[in-house]
């Protein structure tokens, strides 16, 4: 019979990946089990909890959506083209990601208060951004956008540029071969740039909750609950969230998996 | 039909220049030469897809240097694959004429006719990865043909399929020709070209060596490049001396030397520089000395033996290099090997003399 044998780097490995694994694991599977059952029925029934939960789930889904609009023709010139301070552009746009969430917060704050142009624009519609759903989203997309840009270009990267020419050289126009080619091609890493927009977004709290502490996020909501009342009170409220977000993500994967398989 | 006046393009390290050749409806024009010469560079210039650097291309006596790809109609298929991964068959035949505006039911008939016509009628709705090399060039062609080019660009179309494909879809070409598409393939294979073509430019270092038909070029190679692309292997240069004859146009016996080797010439032309062709298939070999009536007989050794597609190349070194096809039964019954001495001899008429 053939011995199987344990071979030690594979071991080794195993066991030093595994420890990671239980690191991300541990925390949130304790965090679900202390959470007693009646706490989170009681919780999920509260409308403030629900109304915080929408309002993250729709403003993160807002500004992916809008900002994807432009996102994603910028990721596709930045796969394409070659021109003068592409590097200083590609750096510019992985900016948010290496900042502090507060300082973001505090530099969108700037840009949209009272006194700056876009805070006139908002104030003559009779709006605001601080404090507003339209600054919750304007500082979810800040933080979370270069996830989509580069997904995208990297989707668009993985396009031949033969298959472009080709389609050119059959007479479509270079809307239509954006449309009809480089765009389904690039599908599926835009979709997963679009999910990890989204979800970066809804997670987001530094720059948020400088922004915009009410309306209040969830993300605001939770860090409220554990300062004025502590760990127990908190726990419910993030339970409930991360499952909302989990079944939600994985519902999307599913749909977008199924989408680009049947693009093959 | 098609005019390229004077191209030129640089493109990192390849580069093309003094490009032009007119191609007539209909034709079939082969450009051959070796890779990495600048074809493609050409085709990409002709469709549209790379600007040139300077000259002009003319359609139907019109100006197209710079006019849009998507507006020519000179329709380029790959050697790779071009065909889009993510639509079916039939969508990629579709995808020009949805581009020219045509109606569901035009569309129809058309992709209807054309894969009948390239004989793909089973594979309409499967998808481009799951198709062989040979069907994927087919349906290319077919997407092509949809909008009705002026002109087809043919990049090596053929030269990624197993053979029996490539003859297969050979004789597709020959068909799409005969029904009056104008054709220009770019190819690094002789014997493809001579199969398809009706009309052949030679490209060496970026331009144009020779353009003719298939037997100008076969029969009068103009240059050494272009006899040794075409498989001439007795190719020499040197100088055609005093004639016995002095009137001009009058076949008679001259003097060619080339190096320390003279060789006696049958031609109509006056002295000068200029270049001769030898078949090897018109040389004879032998072990003792010939005392045939040929006129040009010269000892050497052995310099090479090989197969070849025609027969045994034996490389006899005269002074210079000369190469003999024999029959394989010669090779044993004369018991040739590897730096024996031997005579070759030609006759005077075997030699073509080329002016320069």
């Amino acid at each position: 019979m053939k011995q199987r044998r344990v071979d030690k780097f594979d071991l080794v490995f195993s066991i030093l990946g595994g420890a990671v694994l239980l690191f991300v694991i541990a925390p949130l599977f304790s965090m679900v089990i202390k959470t007693p059952a009646a706490d989170l029925v009681a919780t999920a029934a509260e409308a403030e909890v629900q109304g915080s939960i929408f309002l993250t789930l729709w403003c993160s889904m807002a500004a992916t959506a809008l900002f994807a609009v432009s996102a994603i023709p910028l990721a596709y010139l930045l796969a394409r083209k070659q021109f003068r301070g592409k590097r200083l552009v590609i750096a510019i746009i992985d900016l948010p990601i290496v900042i502090p969430h507060s300082a973001a917060g505090i530099a969108i704050l700037g840009f949209i208060n009272r006194d700056s142009i876009l805070g006139h624009a908002a104030g003559y519609f009779g709006t605001s951004f601080v404090g507003g759903e339209g600054g919750i989203m304007l500082a979810m997309a800040f933080v979370s956008i270069p996830f989509l840009l580069s997904a995208a270009r990297n989707g668009f990267l993985g396009v031949p540029v033969r298959l472009e020419k080709a389609a050119l050289n059959l007479g479509a126009s270079p809307l239509r071969v954006f449309l009809t080619v480089s765009l389904p091609l690039a599908w599926r890493d835009i979709v997963s740039g679009l999910v990890l927009m989204w979800a970066r977004g809804l997670s987001e709290f530094g720059a948020v909750v400088i922004v915009a502490y009410h309306p209040i996020v969830t993300p605001v909501m939770i860090f409220e609950r554990f300062g004025a009342y502590g760990l127990k009170y908190a726990r419910p409220v993030a339970v409930i969230f991360i499952a909302v977000c989990l079944v939600l993500f994985l519902v999307l994967r599913l749909l977008a998996r199924e989408r680009s398989d049947v693009a093959r | 039909m098609l005019r390229v006046d004077n191209l030129a393009k640089k493109l990192g390290d390849f580069e093309i220049s003094n490009v032009s050749f007119d191609v007539g409806e209909g034709d079939y024009f082969a450009l051959l030469g070796a890779s990495g010469v600048g074809k493609s560079i050409l085709l990409e210039a002709l469709a549209g897809i790379m600007p040139p650097d300077s000259g002009h291309l003319f359609l139907d006596e019109k100006e197209i240097t710079y006019e849009k790809i998507q507006k020519r109609r000179l329709v380029l298929v790959h050697q790779n694959q071009s065909l889009f991964p993510h639509l079916t068959v039939r969508q990629n035949i579709a995808y020009g004429l949805k581009c020219l505006g045509r109606t569901r039911e035009v569309m129809r008939g058309k992709i209807g006719q054309l894969a009948e016509a390239v004989a793909i009628e089973g594979l309409l709705d499967r998808y481009p990865p799951t198709l062989s090399g040979g069907e994927a060039q087919r349906v290319a062609l077919a997407r092509s043909l949809a909008i009705e080019p002026r002109c087809l660009l043919l990049d090596e179309p053929l030269s990624a399929l197993d053979n029996h494909s490539r003859h297969e879809l050979r004789a597709l070409l020959r068909e799409v020709n005969r029904q009056g598409y104008t054709i220009i393939h770019v190819t690094h294979d002789f014997e493809e070209t001579i199969s398809l073509a009706n009309r052949i430019a030679v490209m060496e270092k970026g331009s144009i060596a020779q353009v003719g038909s298939p037997q100008e070029i076969f029969h009068h190679p103009k240059s050494e490049f272009v006899a040794q692309f075409i498989g001439i292997k007795n190719f020499f240069h040197g100088r055609l001396n005093g004639t016995e004859c002095a009137e001009k146009a009058t076949l008679r016996t001259g003097n060619f030397t080339t190096g320390d080797l003279n060789l006696l010439v049958y031609t109509d032309q006056p002295p000068g520089l200029g270049h001769v062709c030898i078949g090897s298939d018109e040389i004879v070999i032998s072990t003792g000395k010939p005392s045939s009536s040929a006129r040009n007989i010269f000892a050497g050794v052995i310099k090479d033996i090989s197969n070849t597609r025609s027969g045994i190349e034996v490389i006899v070194d005269i002074g210079r290099e000369v190469a003999v096809v024999i029959t394989p039964e010669s090779l044993v019954s004369m018991g040739l090997s590897y730096g024996d001495r031997v005579w070759i001899e030609f006759k005077a008429t075997a030699v073509k003399f080329f002016p320069k």
